[in-house]
């Protein structure tokens, strides 16, 4: 308990907190497709999306996290969560769920997860394609890192493919519009 | 034994947060310190507001548990802890159950960042002021549950009513926040900052309060925020999910004894977390008032000295009550304990007039002060502003604070520009 052999930060990003955060992803997000309950899936799908909040923490980006949570947890899954309480329960339990797709469904995960294991037991030279060591960045600075990344003159190289996506959601927006209202 | 107690000294000299300091102990100890105020203050509030109310209706409140009611919320509380628990028989169960813990932890968790003093937060974030309004956000999330799991018809529109009008001031509360995080940027680097302490700081180095800051600008946002946060919390003249004499109670109509309360904490201690954002953006946070109009030591040792001279006068007050009660032999016990807490209050405040308490608490006594001005806003509201009407209260959102929060926001940034983006206009008239 010496202050000098205490690290001044002693790291988040321990396996431990990566595993138990994982394991969490994945329980709920088995219970978002198996709950014949839409109440139910949607406060698993919240859980399943604050987990991933943590996991970007855990990788250093605190800004991503919390927009993480200010767009999907609070913004995102309220609406949903609006939409499917006026559902009427009883009657959605009664109907069988089906899924014609299956078989293909199943595929392709497996392809994914075998691509996955592919890419990282690769190694070419005795080196795989990760990185050896763990890169620290600055955890104090990522907003600021983010917005540079944006908006900075010099090394603002994103700026493009942000106004096109949020042009994409505006597409999306006036298309609800169009769709909503028989005369505009 | 020798290393664990240097472990828990060495924090004192650093002069940084514990979360920054990487401390434990004391981390745990300003998180436990943090709870313990909060709940206290929640208590404190639930009197005050009953008290305040029913002054402002001539009428006296509670004056039968303890002298002047002090002691009504402590009986209100064991009420509601030994009340039978109901779960309705048609509700869904595991829902019921969670809805008011999201409700709580919600509101509990943003005070991590709260910052009550330069080093007294329990952490600093680089993205404090996000932290805050995204977790504030989720409570939401709980209010709607609860109201849909309750399976009854009240609590189901109340939660539809404050789910719309969550999302729906949420926008106009991040416009006038991020024309805070503009001003943060004004300095030689021309970097903002989204940590709390490094807001206030940024105040500081500036020497302006923010809702000063490029008048009325500042004013403008803070008057946005002001509004917004009232019917963020659901709150009178904005408490339509909880409107009484349309909708019983609203969300938590079904909650009973413990769970109830649950929500009644949150929703105070939510009320404390969105004041305190607003300390923090717009009054200067920790700073002491008049930084610039009285400086120098002598004006730093005469505010010092006003937190202890603020509880002498709270226990002189006391102490004039006691004097006033009556003589009757019934009311004996009842003046022996107004006196001693009047004792309690003056001793507080000869404590606060110890140098080294002094210096280091004087922070935390401006901070809680100026949100203690927010709660009395917030009970004068409900006393004073009839409840709005819901496409009033739709309208007022997103036809006035949304467009003005817009307004406000390209304007700050070109105020806040202005000598570069006339330097960039000269350069294009002169080729």
């Amino acid at each position: 308990m010496n202050p000098a052999t205490v690290p001044a930060n002693p790291p988040v990003a321990t396996p431990f907190f990566f595993y138990l955060l994982a394991a969490i992803m994945i329980i709920g997000g088995i219970l978002v497709i198996t709950r014949r309950n839409a109440v139910h899936s949607a406060m698993a799908l919240i859980t399943t999306l604050l987990a991933q909040a943590a996991l970007y923490l855990m990788l250093y980006a605190p800004f991503v996290a919390g927009v993480q949570i200010i767009l999907y947890a609070g913004g995102i899954m309220v609406l949903f969560l609006f939409v499917i309480m006026l559902i009427s329960i009883e009657r959605t339990q009664k109907e069988r769920q089906f899924n014609k797709q299956w078989l293909v469904g199943i595929a392709a995960a497996a392809a994914l997860g075998g691509l996955f294991i592919a890419v990282y037991t690769t190694r070419t030279g005795g080196r795989t394609l990760f990185p050896e060591g763990r890169l620290t960045y600055l955890e104090g600075e990522n907003t600021q890192r983010v917005a540079a990344l944006l908006f900075d003159r010099a090394t603002g190289t994103y700026m493009f493919a942000f106004e096109i996506a949020s042009l994409l959601l505006l597409v999306a927006i006036i298309g609800a519009v169009v769709m909503a209202k028989k005369r505009i | 034994m020798h290393g664990a107690i240097q472990y828990i000294l060495s924090y004192l000299e650093s002069n940084q947060t514990p979360g920054a300091a990487g401390n434990v102990f004391w981390a745990t100890v300003y998180i436990l310190l943090v709870f313990v105020g909060l709940s206290i203050a929640v208590i404190a509030m639930n009197w005050l507001e009953r008290k305040i109310l029913a002054h402002m209706q001539v009428r006296l409140g509670p004056m039968r548990v303890g002298p002047h009611g002090l002691l009504q919320p402590i009986a209100d509380a064991l009420k509601l802890l030994l009340k039978e628990d109901i779960i309705p028989a048609e509700a869904d169960k595991i829902v019921f159950w969670v809805a008011p813990f999201i409700v709580v932890l919600a509101a509990f968790t943003v005070f991590v960042v709260v910052p009550f003093g330069p080093t007294h937060a329990i952490t600093d974030m680089n993205i404090g002021v996000l932290f805050m309004l995204g977790v504030s956000s989720l409570s939401v999330l709980g209010i709607v549950t609860a109201g849909w799991a309750s399976n009854s018809h009240y609590p189901l529109i109340g939660a539809l009513r404050s789910s719309a009008q969550m999302v729906s001031y949420e926008v106009a509360m991040g416009l006038a926040v991020v024309s805070v995080i503009l001003m943060t940027s004004l300095n030689e680097t021309s970097t903002g900052t989204l940590s709390m302490i490094g807001i206030v700081q940024s105040q500081l180095a500036q020497r302006e309060w923010f809702i000063f800051k490029f008048f009325p600008l500042g004013l403008i946002g803070f008057f946005i925020f002001a509004v917004a946060m009232v019917a963020e919390t659901n709150r009178a003249p904005f408490d339509l999910p909880e409107a009484e004499s349309e909708l019983t109670a609203g969300f938590h109509t079904e909650y009973s004894g413990f769970r109830w309360s649950l929500f009644f904490l949150a929703e105070y201690s939510a009320m404390i977390a969105v004041s305190s954002i607003a300390v923090t953006l717009w009054l200067g946070g920790w700073l002491r008032p008049f930084p610039n109009a009285l400086p120098g030591s002598t004006w730093e040792l005469v505010f010092s000295l006003i937190p202890g001279f603020t509880f002498l006068f709270l226990a002189g007050m006391t102490f004039y009550s006691t004097a006033r009660m009556p003589k009757h032999p019934l009311f004996r016990v009842q003046t022996i304990g107004l006196g001693g807490f009047g004792a309690l209050l003056a001793l507080v405040g000869l404590i606060l007039f110890i140098p080294g308490v002094r210096v280091r608490v004087q922070d935390i006594f401006w901070f809680s002060a100026k949100v203690a001005g927010f709660m009395y806003l917030y009970i004068w509201y409900r006393g004073t502003f009839p409840r709005y009407r819901f496409d009033q209260l739709m309208k007022v959102g997103w036809k006035v604070l949304l467009p003005t929060g817009l307004a406000l926001l390209i304007l700050t940034a070109l105020v806040a520009m202005r000598t570069e983006l006339l330097a960039d206009l000269r350069g294009a008239w002169r080729p």
